[in-house]
């Protein structure tokens, strides 16, 4: 197998979302939806490009790094910048169907359109699809999971280091308790953390040549769904903006703050 | 009354107190029944505990991540009919639940710190800044993980529960990569440390930038304090402490009762991880450290004379 492997091109297709910035404030609308007015590429999601193009430099055979996101029209702007970070080409999905959609509606229109990528003429490569350890508006982590089910692929999560040694996938990952060394035949999806690498900026040149790059925009009909294979199973019924945390006292040491500390400890019971 | 099935990948010798927490909420919602990847007799012993009816294992022990682990669960959810299907929210746990709830057609809602008996869950999103409150459409099994120190632990010794031992077997093989699966090339176990699990303590001492590679007077207060020692990602990062101690949205989230924070300035990231402990202690000696923002008692000083008079004071005061 390590033979063949080297002349099978490889495609790897990046998730990437675009998310509200976490450095800003971020809200639900009345809808109870989370306001998606503005974003930008998700942190998060710069790790799992990183990888694939760490892969593909150090691979003696070819491989085309494809970026796939679904989202709202802006969403364009994230897969935009994963073409200026080093992306072949880009596919985003957008559909009025999917606004709000939750992780089953989410990971049904990611499944979907993954096989249409891989149906789109390169069906004699091998696959490698790479996400990032969670979105960072949902937090749940649990996507890459529902599409290594839904697809019937190998899944390897939270990887803190991976390569693609003799045609199979070698990644290191961390669980509750150990450390862990595991191998997956390709294809497969894995997501990794922000401890796999460091994510490179794109320059100048990437940038200029990134608008030469192909962006093609799909609708759920176009992925071959219809409304009903993306509907949420689980539903929000209630956003309550929590109070926000008020500074309480702050005091200067003046060699006596220790102290300070222990006795507010106690005033508050939580010794 | 309903079924409930409980997720733990694995158990030792004793039930740590999230899962006892998780037990605790299961009894909330209905009869209890424990699936997991350790051998049945084993676990039986383990959670003998009131409401907890049976335990449903492999024929032989399923170590996480075997996706053997899903079979195990829907085989489990077809023989209880359960309605409800918990776990904690580790990696793992998520990873097999997230495959379930595709299985069996349904929703699935992560992190909760809270669910009712009309199965409505609670959960803090957004960096801790909105609670939401979600549902799984009606006729349809919730599948859900649950944070630690969501709910309060109280469990009772019982009978030991029923052992029921399910077809299924560990599915990773050594040469399962040359067969077009996953094989796990070598296991390390973490060390085990004496303090209790970051995100299930009930105190947090964390240090950042400002320790400048000595977290010894942190380690120390931690001690005292029975906490578990925590750290912003500039702390991380230099190397002065394991990458798991790293607290912050991509890093762990705590929710301790105390969160102790020493020279870290408080970025937003630092504080999407913490911002809901109960009651926050922070020392820094920049007075304009974003951390005071947030702090119910803020020090302007330096930790290293600050943290040690602490130590003193709480030796003091036990003595």
């Amino acid at each position: 197998m390590p033979e063949s492997a080297a002349g099978t091109p490889l495609h790897i297709i990046t998730l990437v979302k675009w998310v509200p910035d976490s450095q800003l404030e971020r809200r639900f609308t009345e809808e109870r939806r989370i306001d998606r007015s503005e974003g930008i590429l998700s942190e998060l999601d710069e790790y799992p490009l990183e990888a694939a193009l760490q892969i593909k430099e150090a691979a003696d055979r070819e491989v085309r790094v494809s970026a796939l996101t679904v989202g709202p029209a802006g969403a364009a702007t994230a897969a935009k910048k994963a073409l200026q970070i080093g992306a072949d080409d880009a596919f985003l999905l957008s559909d009025d169907s999917l606004v709000g959609a939750d992780l089953a509606g989410t990971s049904t229109a990611l499944a979907a359109a993954i096989e249409h990528v891989r149906a789109d003429g390169d069906t004699d490569g091998e696959h490698l699809v790479i996400t990032g350890m969670a979105s960072e508006d949902g937090e749940s982590g649990a996507v890459p999971a529902q599409l290594a089910e839904r697809l019937g692929l190998n899944l390897v999560t939270q990887a803190t280091a991976l390569s693609l040694e003799e045609g199979r996938l070698v990644v290191t990952r961390a669980s509750a308790t150990e450390q862990q060394r595991l191998a997956a035949a390709l294809p497969a999806v894995v997501s990794v953390t922000d401890q796999a690498n460091d994510p490179r900026y794109p320059n100048f040149k990437a940038i200029m040549a990134a608008k030469k790059k192909p962006l093609t925009s799909w609708s759920l009909a176009d992925v071959g769904l219809g409304a009903a294979a993306v509907a949420s199973k689980a539903t929000v019924l209630t956003t309550d903006a929590r109070p926000p945390r008020t500074a309480g006292e702050i005091i200067t040491d003046e060699g006596d703050a220790g102290l300070k500390i222990v006795e507010f400890l106690a005033k508050e019971r939580v010794l | 009354m309903s079924a409930v099935l409980v997720f733990f990948e694995s158990l030792s010798e004793q039930l740590t107190t999230s899962q006892q927490e998780l037990l605790t909420l299961a009894g909330t919602l209905g009869d209890v029944h424990v699936v997991t990847g350790t051998e049945g007799a084993a676990a039986a012993e383990v959670v003998t505990v009131q409401s907890v009816e049976s335990v449903y294992s492999g024929e032989t022990e399923i170590l996480a991540p075997d996706p053997a682990l899903v079979d195990l669960l829907e085989t489990a959810v077809q023989e209880t009919s359960a309605s409800v299907i918990l776990s904690p929210d580790t990696a793992d746990a998520t990873d097999a639940l997230a495959r379930l709830a595709v299985r069996l057609d349904t929703g699935i809602i992560t992190d909760a710190v809270g669910i009712d008996a009309q199965r409505r869950v609670t959960k803090s999103v957004l960096a801790g800044s909105y609670t939401t409150t979600a549902q799984v459409d009606e006729g349809r099994p919730l599948v859900a993980t649950v944070k630690p120190n969501s709910v309060q632990a109280s469990i009772v010794a019982g009978h030991p529960p029923e052992v029921v031992s399910l077809p299924v077997g560990p599915s990773l093989t050594a040469d399962g990569a040359a067969n077009g699966g996953v094989e796990v090339l070598e296991r390390t176990p973490l060390e085990a440390s004496e303090r209790p699990a970051l995100t299930e303590a009930r105190v947090v001492v964390a240090g950042g930038r400002g320790v400048d590679g000595n977290f010894g007077p942190l380690e120390e207060l931690a001690d005292e304090l029975g906490a578990a020692v925590g750290a912003s990602r500039a702390a991380t990062d230099a190397g002065w402490i394991d990458h798991a101690a790293q607290v912050g949205q991509t890093g762990v989230t705590v929710s301790p009762q105390l969160y102790v924070s020493a020279g870290i300035s408080g970025a937003i990231q630092q504080r999407a991880g913490m911002q809901t402990a109960q009651t926050i202690v922070a020392i820094n000696k920049d007075e304009d450290a974003p951390v005071f923002e947030i702090a119910d008692f803020g020090v302007v000083g330096d930790l290293f004379e600050v943290v040690p008079q602490i130590v003193e004071e709480l030796r003091r005061r036990k003595a």
